[in-house]
């Protein structure tokens, strides 16, 4: 069983037709429930729930409030490389942009990691393009224990890997995992993905699934909207979410909506996605699942972020560089996207502050030490008296 | 004095307090101050010890007696890691045991809990175990050397109110350790209703916090708690389950 198995199920349903279908009356009826289901989602994604849009955020920010507090956590990316062997129409990284790649080297990491924790940053994700030679999970191991000396959490966003390479991060101090289906119509994934391993529609949406069984804390899904209709694509992310967190109750499981930005290659979104669809996406998603994580890079401008945090935000990136080498070097200004949001950690803290949220930097301490020995003796027994009995 | 001792301390405010939720830190120092509180809980994942001013620390008065928490663990390693790092950062030597490994409900997980205080205990900690209300579990707790019970009303942040009323009520009678209800109290009658029951304390954190007005609210609880504590004392005591017969069935025996 995998979430494909679920998307193969429901992929040929008249989705035009259930959106267009729904009724005012249907949408008021979902906003009276505390429990939705998977059709209650298809209302809060119609045409009709636009009109509710008011009445959906009053909802989504008490639960969000109430489950996460007035609290936004921070992070940053850490572009260690820009090599990628495949072929995207959408992204700069792609194989066919000409432009000089690089790669990291051990002390430009700790560079760059540094910077980032000088700056604020404790949370970083760790980025590369898609290459297994450049991007091996030798050297995204060898990255992890670098920038481990500066930093609270560590995720990465690279190349879908095997369950068994996950866990060997995980246990180099790597504690989440972001993969981005980028579409979840796997005839358009087939369109835009020309060239490369990234093709493997089936082997990048089990990546998350594979975190899970790992063991990352955290597994942040998404899709890129802007590639097909994003109603559609945000019901799809948002069941993925609810598949892996019903069948992976430790994790926490995060979705993010990422749009679609300009970027080298000059690709235009098939669809144009406004802020009030962005806005309704975000809103049926907290809806649905009230517990879990949402994330917003910048990639959207600072003053639409400023309104988007009080939506059920729980987690953004600040003075983020989409380029390797961004923070501490800045010899480079290939940028996977353009940002929109420019402003310094400072800057997003004092506007956090503003708004009402308590900005918070640091919400984990990485565990994982080499070589060490069992924290719990292998011989503990479940029957709390075991100390008297053993006179340990 | 009505005091409640735990792991040597004397307290005499009953409400305890969290540091999660809140939006700015001087409201959560004013919050502190009005609820009289004298034991705060504080996430170790949160502690950021190079924070200078936004260490969360400095805005917990000295004299409120710190119970850093191991919020994020999963399992009892974890749980006995973010103890030990606590300690080392001179978070003094209380320890509330959270071990999560539901990201859902956010309900606990006794069997590992139980472990993690066996271990703790061992280490000299003053450990109380947030736990799921089962009888056995809190007995186990409190044998391994748990100094404090400290069961959930509803699940963290339901503002559900004692759902598990029936549960605890059994712990607070059998009860060979303080028993601090936490998690799910929404409202200061809710609160008091904790206490009437004859719980020796309650912890309160999402209520307080995302409260329109933090401050006015920490004042209310505190009130209630002291409301509840004093109907307890007063002897309200427990109710009798069942009617008391109004004419004697048994008065022909004389």
């Amino acid at each position: 069983m995998s979430f494909y198995n679920i998307y193969d199920e429901i992929k040929t349903q008249p989705y035009e037709q259930l959106f267009n279908g729904v009724t005012p009356q249907e949408v008021e009826a979902v906003l009276q429930k505390s429990q939705l289901d998977e059709r209650d989602l298809l209302v809060l994604l119609s045409p009709a729930a636009e009109n509710y849009l008011e009445k959906m955020a009053q909802k989504a920010h008490k639960l969000t409030v109430q489950h996460f507090g007035k609290v936004i956590s921070l992070y940053a990316p850490l572009y260690l490389t820009d090599y990628c062997v495949n072929k995207c129409t959408y992204c700069s990284f792609s194989l066919d942009n000409d432009f000089p790649r690089r790669k990291l080297s051990a002390i430009e990491i700790d560079q760059e990691a540094k910077a980032l924790k000088s700056m604020g940053i404790q949370h970083v994700i760790l980025l590369t393009g898609e290459s297994r030679k450049h991007s091996s999970v030798a050297y995204l191991a060898e990255s992890a224990r670098l920038v481990k000396a500066h930093a609270a959490s560590i995720a990465i966003e690279v190349q879908p890997l095997d369950t068994e390479e996950y866990k060997q991060l995980c246990q180099s101090g790597v504690d989440g995992l972001t993969v981005y289906q980028e579409v979840y119509n796997e005839d358009i994934y087939k369109e835009i993905h020309v060239k490369g391993p990234k093709r493997n529609y089936r082997y990048r949406l089990d990546a998350p699934e594979r975190g899970c069984q790992a063991g990352m804390r955290t597994v942040n899904i998404g899709a890129l909207l802007g590639l097909d209709d994003w109603r559609k694509e945000v019901f799809f992310t948002s069941l993925h979410a609810r598949y892996l967190q019903k069948k992976y109750i430790e994790t926490e499981v995060a979705v993010s909506f990422p749009r679609i930005r300009p970027n080298l290659g000059g690709f235009a979104p098939k669809v144009n996605v406004e802020d009030k669809n962005l806005v309704q996406a975000m809103l049926a998603f907290r809806l649905f699942m009230p517990r879990a994580g949402i994330t917003l890079s910048t990639r959207e401008e600072a003053a639409l972020r400023d309104q988007l945090i009080k939506l059920g935000v729980t987690k953004m990136s600040a003075a983020s560089s989409t380029v390797v080498g961004g923070y501490a070097t800045k010899q480079n200004d290939n940028s996977q996207f353009e940002i929109s949001d420019s402003r310094s950690v400072e800057e997003v803290k004092m506007s956090l502050k503003r708004n009402g949220y308590q900005p918070v930097s640091k919400d984990w301490d990485i565990l994982v030490e080499a070589e060490e020995e069992p924290v719990i003796a292998a011989a503990y027994t479940h029957n709390g008296n075991t100390r008297a009995n053993t006179g340990v | 004095m009505d005091e409640l001792q735990i792991g040597g301390v004397k307290l005499t405010n009953r409400l305890f307090a969290g540091t999660g939720k809140f939006a700015d830190h001087s409201v959560m120092r004013e919050a502190f101050h009005q609820s009289e509180t004298e034991v705060v809980t504080v996430a170790v994942r949160r502690v950021d010890l190079e924070a200078g001013q936004e260490n969360i620390l400095e805005d917990i008065p000295s004299g409120i007696i710190l119970m850093p928490n191991t919020s994020g663990a999963r399992n009892a390693e974890e749980a006995v890691r973010i103890a030990r790092l606590a300690k080392a950062a001179g978070m003094g030597n209380w320890i509330k045991i959270e071990v999560i490994a539901d990201q859902k409900y956010l309900l606990p997980d006794n069997e590992e809990t139980l472990r993690a205080v066996d271990v703790l205990a061992n280490e000299g900690f003053v450990v109380l175990p947030y736990m799921n209300p089962d009888l056995m579990a809190a007995k186990k707790m409190a044998d391994a050397g748990a100094a404090a019970i400290m069961p959930l009303g509803s699940p963290i942040g339901s503002n559900r109110g004692i759902r598990m009323k029936e549960m605890i009520r059994i712990l607070i009678e059998e009860k060979t350790v303080p028993i601090v209800v936490d998690a799910g109290i929404g409202r200061p009658s809710e609160a008091a209703e904790a206490m009437e029951m004859g719980a020796d304390a309650v912890l309160v954190n999402t209520a307080i916090a995302t409260a329109d007005d933090p401050v006015g609210m920490a004042k209310a609880f505190n009130l209630a708690v002291k409301a509840g504590r004093g109907a307890y004392l007063s002897g309200l005591g427990p109710v009798s389950e069942r009617a008391n017969a109004s004419s004697p069935l048994t008065g022909f025996l004389g």
